[in-house]
């Protein structure tokens, strides 16, 4: 075969291979169609933001749109690090994460309890309580506490001057924020988030409990030796998801739950990006301290997915 | 072989009580909230009324029904609720079940398309901008389109397509020449009732529960959802009277009294259709949680 034989050989695969996914393109068009809406609103709703996030490296006019206004560089980003908020915003925001982050385990403990409760009434009544505040609305959990912690009519203080001490302004009070703000999430979300853990305490084999029954393994031994490494591959997966949104938990909460007086503890960086943006008109300064957010918020799952998959076999890529 | 069983009662015997405490702590602010709403305001903010109601009256509740700005931002949440997970729903399951499909070229690309959504975003100013440039504020659209749908949902939907649509049956109804469109209509969709229900109630309660879109887009009252009335009624009230000055205590513990008649009244009223519905449906959102946990 000369080499030209070969080149047209060459040639005609390629345009049959061509040939071949036009005709499966063919075949299945209408699937493609039924993609379209949904790519359609990615592309508009998280593309184009992405694409407009530009305007943190730019001084946007909005006469000028986000094509037409200036570069700048980093200068948003220096003013932000260099303004006396920066480490406020910052502490407060990772404190707040972290505090939260470390009641991680408290669903687990839930779901590893009720998996020891035999199927009845008492099991069914456990679940539908601790499930039923997830349907609350944010809006309403933070009325709620409002109501709860009041300074003077508040149920909360009510109790404590009965038992003979001083009411506290909870809701008023720097050093209180935090702990307000993770104890309602924990009451909101504790049994919802336990339901996953007891799906896969319920794919546990069966086998491995019964073994261990007939060797003399207590209860105890059995939830630690035989369930709690059985849920492990999902906790890790969980564990690294709750980080994918670590820097903007909750952020809705906060913003209810902010005040004048409260504000050293409670300014996080997702609400100064509200604050500065939408209610100051800072379009290009806000878009920087939010991309700054999430950039910090991309690393860290980066990192932990990369020590989980070292450390272990669960990772979520 | 007794003493293994005697310390497994014991922990029986813990356990349950461990569970008791939590279900009791979890339970009481939701019965303290009905109880307070059907009790004088004065006992409640007294502290008399701390468990079951005291002094019964449905004052609360009528001066709720009165207010005309809940009964807008009912009829407005029900219908952004309504329409908006009509839109989720034709956005997504038609996406996520061709996403299940073989032969759709480029699956993993337009996966990770979607899924990177999932970890990066533009943020809060970029995506007002779009919303803004689009002539949406101010409309019910800024409400519902621009969170109509997301990665998880996509990916949990295209599970149970996986999982719940038998190969068979499409590669048959495909060789009697029928369309994807056929198939999707005659043979997808009749199998689809367990997960459209499950996205609808998801999102469904989503919308209901959902403020935070209302007040940046929405200026306009009477576009109001439920959820920013009550942001007016349970939340801000309370931070301008703690920082009132003590002046005209007598009107001000009166205008406290009132307000925390009306609060839990009110908390009730926004928070009924999903207490009434949650009961019924509740193995439904659990099977929702259970099919997005399934891991690739």
């Amino acid at each position: 075969m000369t080499t030209a034989n070969l080149e047209i050989d060459k040639k005609q695969k390629e345009r049959s291979k061509i040939h071949k996914l036009l005709r499966r393109f063919k075949n299945s068009w209408q699937l493609y169609l039924f993609l379209l809406p949904a790519l359609t609103f990615f592309i508009i709703f998280h593309y184009l933001p992405m694409y407009g996030v530009q305007i943190a490296f730019k001084d946007f006019y909005a006469t000028e749109g986000i094509w037409g206004s200036p570069w700048i560089g980093f200068d948003h980003f220096t003013r932000f690090f260099d303004s006396y908020y920066f480490w406020r915003l910052l502490t407060n925001t990772l404190l707040l994460n972290l505090y939260q982050l470390a009641l991680f385990p408290l669903p687990i403990i839930l779901a590893l309890a009720v998996n020891e409760l035999r199927n009845g009434a008492f099991k069914k009544w456990v679940q539908t309580i601790t499930y039923a505040p997830h349907f609350i609305s944010v809006v309403v959990i933070v009325g709620m506490i409002v109501a709860f912690l009041d300074t003077i009519t508040g149920l909360a203080n009510h109790m404590i001057t009965s038992l003979g001490g001083e009411s506290v302004p909870f809701l008023t009070s720097p050093e209180w924020f935090r702990h307000i703000f993770v104890w309602s999430d924990v009451w909101q979300t504790l049994g919802w988030g336990s339901i996953i853990y007891l799906a896969a305490l319920a794919g546990i084999n069966p086998e491995l409990h019964e073994a261990a029954k007939i060797d003399g393994a207590t209860r105890m031994q059995r939830i630690r030796y035989i369930n709690i490494p059985g849920i492990l591959p999902t906790v890790v997966v969980l564990f690294i998801l709750s980080l994918g949104n670590f820097m903007a938990v909750g952020f809705e909460k906060v913003l209810l739950l902010q005040n004048n007086l409260n504000s050293s503890t409670s300014d996080v960086i997702q609400t100064f990006v509200y604050e500065s943006g939408l209610l100051e008109g800072q379009y290009s300064f806000a878009s920087a301290i939010g991309l700054f957010d999430s950039m910090i918020n991309i690393i860290l799952l980066i990192t932990v997915n990369q020590i989980a998959k070292k450390t272990s076999d669960n990772s979520l890529w | 072989m007794m003493r293994v069983s005697l310390s497994d009662k014991a922990f029986d015997i813990v356990n349950k009580i461990f569970l008791l405490i939590v279900t009791a702590v979890i339970l009481y602010p939701l019965i303290f909230v009905v109880s307070a709403s059907i009790s004088d305001p004065g006992a409640v903010s007294s502290g008399r009324m701390w468990l079951w109601p005291v002094d019964i009256t449905l004052e609360g509740y009528r001066k709720v029904f009165e207010n005309s700005d809940i009964w807008i931002g009912y009829r407005n949440t029900i219908l952004y609720t309504l329409l908006g997970t009509l839109i989720h729903l034709l956005v997504l399951i038609p996406c996520a079940y061709a996403l299940s499909r073989r032969e759709v070229m480029g699956k993993k690309i337009i996966l990770w398309f979607i899924i990177f959504t999932m970890f990066f975003n533009g943020g809060l100013i970029p995506t007002y901008l779009v919303v803004k440039s689009l002539g949406m504020v101010d409309t019910i659209w800024s409400v519902i389109v621009p969170n109509a749908v997301g990665a998880w949902s996509i990916l949990v939907a295209r599970t149970f397509f996986q999982q719940n649509i038998p190969e068979q049956l499409v590669e048959a109804a495909k060789m009697d020449g029928g369309s994807d469109f056929y198939i999707f209509r005659k043979v997808v969709l009749p199998l689809a009732g367990p997960i459209i229900a499950v996205m609808a109630l998801f999102h469904g309660v989503s919308l209901w529960n959902q403020y935070f879109n209302a007040l940046i887009y929405i200026s306009d009252q009477n576009l109001y959802p439920l959820q920013l009335f009550l942001r007016e009624i349970l939340v801000i009230n309370e931070i301008d009277m703690n920082t009132q000055e003590a002046g005209q205590m007598e009107s001000f513990v009166e205008q406290v009294k009132t307000a925390g008649l009306i609060k839990y009244a009110v908390i009730i009223v926004s928070a009924l259709p999903l207490l009434i519905i949650y009961p019924f449906l509740q193995r439904f959102f659990v099977k929702g949680v259970l099919i997005g946990s399934v891991k690739e």
